[in-house]
């Protein structure tokens, strides 16, 4: 029998379209931190103030913002930010997602209903906007914006994992571990949690790729990172001016871009992924 | 009809949870509904005076009750941008917002069913795969990217759709160009919107026609020589719908609260973008009936889904 770790790599490394944005995905990463390494704070807040709204020329590869800022490096520290926050975000949404859906799929009884009840209150809230007004509230730093988003973002990732949780729980050899006297908390992992691994795996892929949106999102409605923290988001929410929008592509067309292209690498990977959850839809 | 009652019986507490959670929010807010009249003119003592006037020295209980009987007769309070009461405010966003929503959910319905039902169909063959491409890119589409895009190729490249707005204002309210001028107004927004949420319909449809096809009454349908075209359009078909009608309330209330940031972008004067500009202006009456609408909204939505699904599947029944 292969540990879940291998059938996931077997899934992706099997369809080329998946391999391919896997490689693509770590590239675009490995050069947004190495590359943001050569600039120093200066270089980042260095405003070139007669060349402000420069459209793209040899001396600035991407144009200058319309402060005068060098869009390349902008592009460059703004994505290492956002991948940093859609990283550590998806990251601590997963870890209290897995633990609070393992506690309500596995002890179930009355722990489940009291935690699924919360879930519920929470789901039915419009959080989008509960989000925008918390983080109105809170102090604008990009701490701050990922303690909000993490509040939020692990709701339906515990519904998940309850979910398959719930159904590995109702096995037989699951039962016949209950009945041996196996406390539960073994029971999580030693026969629940192998099995769901590459659930957990798929849901944090996308949480990922949902964070950088959210994020993005956010920041474009003018709550997310502030100005002088460059982010996917603030790039792109230069396109809120109409003038930029029209005339000024060069200042938040190529972060949609990449926006795009890293959101679609890491779906191609989850939908690779998903086929390892599913016994009937693994490749042979 | 006894499970509709009882349906709508689990929904009044969580209504009622939605209230305190908004109105403690409101509470944690900064400020108050004096906040837009402080200026050097206004002296403490008679913001003081206002204050007790107004009863917002008054315990948190007792506020929330008269909040409570404020919204009971479709009174949110006034706002303290615009100076005029919230219903108001909200009443000249809101038909904005639901015909918005209305038109991109009939978008989405006549773009996914026909396109699950080929690719169901057909699967294997050219379509399908181009279908299911197409299904794997907006699924990944991030909505703020795509509407950005759409109205940057659409709207200003190739001044197909307006930029902003939701008519134009110069024609006379009423007349059929008016009108015209208002469906132009929403085919792209409605369209942004509508693509992206074909997806899930699309893979729902796909996947129950291809199971639906190895199911007994199909082989049946066959053996007594129905045409493959009726199996299709009279059997599999109406079976491989029942799951979507389960989820038109939850895709309609998606769409009236998730157009956000396609109203902020298409500057179009919706409930979204008023909830922007609202909170901006730190005008926390106007955000809060508006989060608390949004609310009602996804509450009505599933409560909708669950009502369709059940006259549309009388196999379920909620215990």
């Amino acid at each position: 029998m292969k540990n879940p770790w291998q059938i996931m790599w077997r899934e992706v490394y099997g369809d080329k379209l998946a391999f391919v944005s896997l490689v693509v995905f770590f590239a675009i990463v490995f050069v947004a931190y190495a590359w943001s390494l050569s600039f120093s704070v200066d270089d980042v807040e260095r405003m070139y103030l007669l060349r402000r709204n420069q459209p793209p020329c040899r001396e600035f590869w991407l144009g200058t913002d319309m402060v005068g800022r060098d869009m390349v490096v902008q592009l460059v520290v703004g994505a290492r930010n956002s991948f940093t926050i859609a990283f550590v975000v998806s990251f601590a949404t997963a870890g209290i997602g897995i633990f609070v859906g393992l506690l309500a799929g596995v002890y179930g009884g009355r722990l489940d209903n009291i935690l699924m009840r919360v879930i519920d209150f929470f789901i039915m809230l419009p959080t989008f906007m509960v989000t925008i007004v918390l983080i109105t509230m809170l102090p604008s730093t990009p701490v701050m914006l990922g303690a909000v988003l993490t509040l939020f973002g692990w709701l339906g990732m515990a519904r998940g994992i309850r979910m398959v949780a719930l159904r590995q729980s109702a096995l037989d050899y699951v039962r016949a571990s209950k009945t041996l006297g196996t406390p539960n908390i073994v029971i999580i992992f030693r026969e629940v949690l192998p099995n769901i691994v590459s659930f957990m795996v798929v849901s944090l892929t996308l949480t990922i790729a949902n964070t950088i949106g959210i994020e993005t999102g956010l920041t474009f409605l003018g709550f997310g990172m502030p100005f002088t923290t460059p982010s996917l988001g603030t790039l792109i929410a230069q396109a809120a001016n109409p003038a930029a929008l029209q005339n000024r592509p060069w200042q938040w067309l190529p972060a949609a871009l990449l926006i795009l292209v890293v959101t679609m690498c890491i779906n191609y990977v989850g939908q690779a992924l998903n086929r390892a959850v599913d016994v009937k839809r693994r490749r042979r | 009809m006894k499970i509709i009652l009882r349906r709508f019986l689990v929904v009044l507490p969580q209504l009622w949870l939605l209230s305190v959670a908004v109105f403690l929010l409101a509470q944690a807010m900064p400020g108050d509904a004096l906040t837009g009249l402080i200026d050097p003119d206004v002296s403490p003592e008679d913001i003081d005076r206002l204050r007790v006037e107004l009863g917002l020295n008054r315990g948190w209980a007792v506020q929330y009750m008269e909040w409570m009987r404020g919204i009971f007769r479709g009174d949110f309070g006034r706002s303290w941008h615009y100076a005029r009461p919230v219903t108001e405010v909200i009443g000249e966003r809101l038909p904005n917002t639901v015909r918005l929503s209305l038109v991109g959910a009939a978008f989405t319905y006549l773009l996914a069913i026909p396109l699950g039902f080929v690719a169901g169909r057909y699967r294997e063959t050219l379509a399908d795969r181009l279908i299911v491409a197409y299904t794997f890119v907006a699924i990944a589409m991030p909505t703020l990217v795509f509407a950005l895009l759409n109205i940057f190729v659409f709207g200003f490249r190739l001044g197909w759709f307006p930029i902003m707005g939701s008519v134009d204002v110069r024609l006379a309210p009423g007349s059929a160009a008016f009108w015209l001028s208002r469906l132009h107004h929403l085919i792209l927004p409605a369209f942004t919107a509508a693509i992206l949420n074909t997806v899930g319909i699309i893979n729902i449809l796909r996947s129950e026609i291809i199971e639906n096809e190895s199911a007994e009454y199909v082989t049946t349908a066959r053996a007594k020589g129905l045409p493959e075209g009726k199996v299709y359009s009279r059997h599999i078909f109406r079976n491989a719908t029942l799951p979507l009608a389960s989820g038109l309330g939850a895709s309609i209330a998606g769409l009236l609260s998730g157009s956000v940031i396609i109203e902020r972008v298409f500057g179009y004067p919706g409930m979204g973008n008023l909830f922007v500009t609202s909170i901006t202006a730190r005008d926390f009456p106007t955000a809060n009936a508006l989060i608390m609408i949004y609310g009602f909204i996804g509450v009505a939505g599933v409560l909708l889904s669950d009502i369709f699904i059940t006259i549309a599947d009388p196999r379920i029944r909620i215990r």
